[in-house]
């Protein structure tokens, strides 16, 4: 234990001797970790890629909505994975009040919307197009909605104007809203076992397409002002008559103080930008490997040196 | 109910007052549903109209910036958060699991806390307890938990001795000058029905997120109990103890340091194990704000539905939990030993030295065998995938499925849904008369002003709707627990024997971590009511049970022996003299179990509710801070309630069976 004490010691003086042109506070980087794993990968690989560049960094575990108080308080640092449609919100009215800033977006889109494993499909071949999934309304119909199918969506504060959707486009669907992720994947697990069809809201990139391969519903297409002009989409008197954006943004959040903190690790997390396979990747090693996250984020380094010696080598000196 | 044989026929005169009071209240109530029905009720009497409803969370809003920032009450929180409280974590921490911190000496080789452990536990309780806590590290370590246990654990071994001092020191007070105890009393009351959630957003503001947000939060759940047990304790000090302190002429201090606190040893040691369960209660929900180690990784595993893995962190959790509380129960039964003078200091404190001699030498061992230090990932024995198939082929089996889906069919249309849309049908001023009366009915006078009051700051709260969900899903759960929670511990109280196997079963469900319930409710019954009410069940029929067992084997011997010398019937005897003398107990339990429902209806929004719990759970993104404690207020009140008439009544009860 000493040894390895003494060594590790070593090797931070080593390193911390190396980079000392950076410039950066030895007060260590808070990195906010969450409760999905491409998530927790994801700051790992960026707590390291920090450590590699003399920074001491440290975890904490928070809640994925509360984090942007925290933020703007300058007790967490960053934030790794802003969705735009589940965190969207609490970032504005972060942004709104003040103390964190947009560093940039990752070159990935994200999707949010109606979804069903592949074992729907069997029983409702004309998927993916919601008309058919409409005809087939009656395959999702549970005790408490009658003849009516059930569609899962996620959680109310995400805002996926589920109930909107199903006016706006007449279908045979009641909403139900799951209070959860993991209430989402404890349904579609449920119904795994007889195949029985299901329709919930899910996302991408997620480590469910691993675990339960399926696809997204098809709904008329996402155009601008479908949110706010009734004219626009299928029905001309309502609002949410289409569907999501198929390419939505996924950010990255600093504090404002980290720039004056911390310019050399701040200058790398504006370059730091992951796509949706890379993030896969990640998820896949925790979720399907087995690894703990912060072997998947080291395995994930040594695997992409390509990908990451540039960004650090933009921001030393 | 109330006509039993050992029922005490006093108060003829008040009782027809009463009566008519109740009638009075419920003809009202009855009055207003029928208007209501034949569509002749104005509007603004079924429900407050919006324009009527003051606008408390903003103004809330104003009291809480103006605290935080204009009279820089965060500056002193954080002072301490970040000054003395982040130094004592930090060490902590740095010893248990090694962070990078001073005195940077740690991590402490888990195999050095085993041996502390079962040496604790012999000196307390013998070699039971010693096989437990050593098992219990033992199996944190072989399952690959062993960081993430002592995590958990450096925050605890913080957050449990403070918890400890503050309650320890405001008890002291409370039981000196009464207006301290005046001014606690609502205080505690308030934070014991307070949901969690409407805490956790001031820990992270006023005292920054990660562990010592995490280490207030439990501090604040875990010492209520502490201050009530402390108080009580002192009380009872019998004045012939008073004294003889007095007589060997003690100062104030002495009096207190050797005649008071020892004398109430058994109830503040009580308070002590009730601090450490809460601890280790808080273990989960305080991950949301930044405490590491079992808790957060329980949710991550959570949030990728690994169920094999998120059993077995919660058999760790169980496992701590049992372990902490039998060694401090047995702290509590264990009297101080005396020592012949002249006894070798050695000898005094052989058990001492023992520990340390094993933590030495485990210490050094761990240089030269390093897996006695730590166990590396291909080294533990997680069954977590084995387990996790286990699982879900078991909650997937057709026998179950079928059970299911029929409880599901049933339970929704037959009775959660008409009886919640029932309640959401009776106008406000109607449900308030119909609480009021169950309260003057159950608790008296006293007991139906607060409920008058407490449920009209409900209804001009502006969530009254929200409200009533909440209470529907409160008393399903509750009735369902009583059906099965009773007739369990009447069966169980039967045997010694099997008294403690249901009330072991009792200890772990409760410790078992709630959040790890969802997963299963969900997977039998899917999103909807019966999911939510099945997981209160569970919490909520743990109390019950406990009770009954507790009540009815209390009942003094005499009483059952006279019962059978009158030549009763089994069931004779069970319900004309055991269940009655055991009511007021079990109205304890009755009581228990309504808090738990009320604590576990919020954590059920994680499933997917329309209630309180549900707005709570949105309130965490951190921007509405004034509407976020309007919540947890009418969770509160609506709690506070019920708590009134009910311990009331039992008291009432207790002093009319000269049991009090």
């Amino acid at each position: 234990m000493k040894t390895s004490v003494i060594l590790s010691v070593a090797a931070i003086s080593a390193v911390v001797g190396s980079t000392a042109l950076a410039e950066d506070s030895s007060d260590p980087i808070v990195i906010p970790v969450h409760n999905w794993s491409s998530q927790i990968v994801m700051s790992n690989v960026v707590g390291q890629i920090f450590e590699e560049m003399g920074n001491h960094v440290e975890y904490v575990t928070t809640d994925s909505q509360a984090v942007y108080e925290s933020v703007r308080l300058g007790d967490v640092t960053l934030e790794m994975e802003v969705w735009e449609g589940a965190f969207g919100a609490s970032f504005r009215a972060a942004l709104e009040k003040g103390g964190l800033h947009d560093a940039g977006d990752h070159n990935a889109v994200t999707r949010e919307d109606w979804w069903y494993p592949m074992w729907t499909k069997d029983a409702c071949p004309g998927l993916p197009d919601w008309q058919a999934l409409n005809d087939c309304a009656h395959l999702f119909a549970t005790a408490e909605t009658g003849d009516k199918g059930r569609y899962l969506d996620g959680p109310v504060d995400w805002l996926k104007h589920g109930k909107e959707r199903v006016e706006a486009l007449d279908m045979n669907f009641t909403v139900i809203n799951a209070g959860s992720a993991a209430a989402l994947w404890a349904e579609i697990g449920a119904a795994e076992a007889d195949k029985r069809p299901v329709v919930v809201f899910n996302w991408t990139p997620n480590f469910a397409e691993a675990v339960w391969p399926g696809e997204f519903v098809e709904f008329p297409a996402w155009e601008d002002g479908c949110d706010k002009d009734p004219a626009v989409g299928p029905n001309p008197t309502a609002l949410y008559d289409c569907g999501n954006p198929a390419s939505g943004y996924l950010k990255k959040a600093a504090w404002d103080g980290m720039e004056g903190k911390w310019p050399a690790a701040y200058c790398a997390l504006q370059q730091i930008s992951f796509t949706n396979p890379m993030i896969a990747e990640m998820a896949k090693l925790v979720d399907t490997d087995e690894l703990e996250p912060e072997e998947a984020a080291s395995e994930w380094l040594d695997a992409n040196r390509a990908v990451v010696d540039p960004w650090m080598a933009a921001c030393s000196g | 109910m109330a006509s039993v044989s050992t029922d005490t026929p006093n108060k003829q005169h008040g009782q027809v007052s009463k009566r008519t009071v109740l009638w009075t209240l419920l003809g009202a109530a009855a009055l207003i549903i029928l208007a209501r029905a034949f569509g002749v009720l104005p509007e603004w009497l079924h429900r407050i109209p919006e324009g009527a409803i003051p606008p408390t969370a903003q103004v809330l809003d104003g009291i809480f910036s103006f605290i935080q920032n204009d009279l820089g009450l965060i500056y002193v929180t954080r002072f301490i958060a970040e000054g003395p409280l982040e130094f004592l974590l930090d060490t902590s921490a740095n010893l248990l699991e090694g962070k990078r911190r001073w005195p940077n000496i740690g991590p402490i080789p888990w195999a050095s806390v085993a041996g502390v452990a079962a040496v604790v536990g012999y000196a307390l309780g013998g070699w039971k307890l010693a096989a437990l806590g050593a098992g219990t590290f033992l199996w944190t370590a072989l399952i690959g938990q062993w960081k993430m246990a002592m995590q958990t654990m450096s925050v605890l071994v913080v957050a449990a001795p403070l918890a400890f001092a503050v309650g320890i020191g405001l008890g002291i007070l409370a039981w000196k000058y009464r207006w301290v105890e005046r001014a606690l009393k609502p205080m505690l009351s308030v934070l014991q029905t307070l949901p969690f959630f409407t805490y956790l957003l001031p820990a992270v503001i006023f005292f920054k997120v990660g562990p010592t947000a995490g280490a207030v939060a439990t501090i604040i759940f875990a010492v209520p109990p502490m201050i009530l047990m402390t108080t009580l304790g002192l009380k009872k000090v019998s004045p012939e103890v008073v004294e003889a302190g007095k007589m060997s002429g003690c100062s104030r201090w002495q009096m207190l340091r050797h005649v008071y606190v020892p004398a109430a040893r058994t109830e503040i040691l009580v308070g002590v194990n009730q601090v450490i369960m809460l601890c280790l209660a808080m273990v989960v929900l305080t991950a949301f704000i930044g405490m590491p180690g079992l808790g957060a990784k329980l949710l991550a595993m959570m949030g990728s539905f690994k169920l094999g893995r998120s059993f077995e962190i919660g058999v760790t959790i169980v496992l701590l939990a049992v372990t902490l509380d039998r060694m401090s129960k047995a702290w509590v039964v264990k009297q101080p030993e005396h020592f012949d003078r002249g006894t070798p200091w050695w000898k005094r404190n052989h058990l001492a030295l023992l520990a340390l001699g094993i933590f030495v030498g485990f210490i050094l061992l761990a240089q030269v065998f390093p897996i006695l230090s730590t166990i590396g990932r291909k080294q533990h024995f997680s069954q977590g995938k084995e387990i996790d198939v286990l699982i879900k082929s078991f909650l997937a089996m057709d026998g179950i499925r079928g059970v299911t889906e029929w409880l599901r069919w049933f339970l929704n249309v037959k009775v959660l849904i008409p009886f919640r849309n029932t309640l959401l049908a009776v106008p406000t001023p109607a449900f308030i008369l119909c609480v009021v009366a169950f309260s003057y009915w159950l608790g008296g006078r006293r007991s139906a002003i607060y409920a008058a009051v407490f449920f009209t700051i409900v209804a001009f709260s502006g969530w009254w709707d929200r409200s009533v969900i909440t209470l529907y899903t409160v008393i399903s759960a509750v009735v369902l627990s009583m059906m099965i929670g009773i007739p369990l511990g009447v069966v169980a109280a039967r045997s010694e024997k099997w008294s403690n196997r249901i009330l072991l079963a009792c200890d772990t469900a409760q410790t078992f971590p709630s959040f790890i319930y969802l997963i299963p409710a969900i997977m039998l019954f899917g999103v909807n009511d019966v999911a939510v009410v099945f997981s209160i069940l569970i919490f909520a029929t743990v109390p019950l049970t406990r009770y009954t067992i507790e009540g009815l084997r209390t009942v003094p011997p005499e009483m059952t022996e006279a019962a059978d010398m009158s030549g009763a019937s089994r069931k004779q005897k069970l319900m004309s003299v055991q269940l009655p003398l055991a009511l007021p107990t079990m109205a304890v339990g009755f009581n228990q179990a309504i808090m738990f429902a009320f604590f576990m209806v919020i954590i059920a929004a994680f499933i997917g509710t329309q209630d309180l719990g549900q707005e709570l759970q949105r309130t965490l993104a951190g921007t509405e801070l004034g509407k976020n404690f309007v919540l947890g207020m009418n969770v509160s009140l609506m709690a506070l309630t019920f708590d009134m008439a009910i311990t009331s009544w039992a008291e009432r009860r207790k002093r009319a069976l000269g049991l009090a």
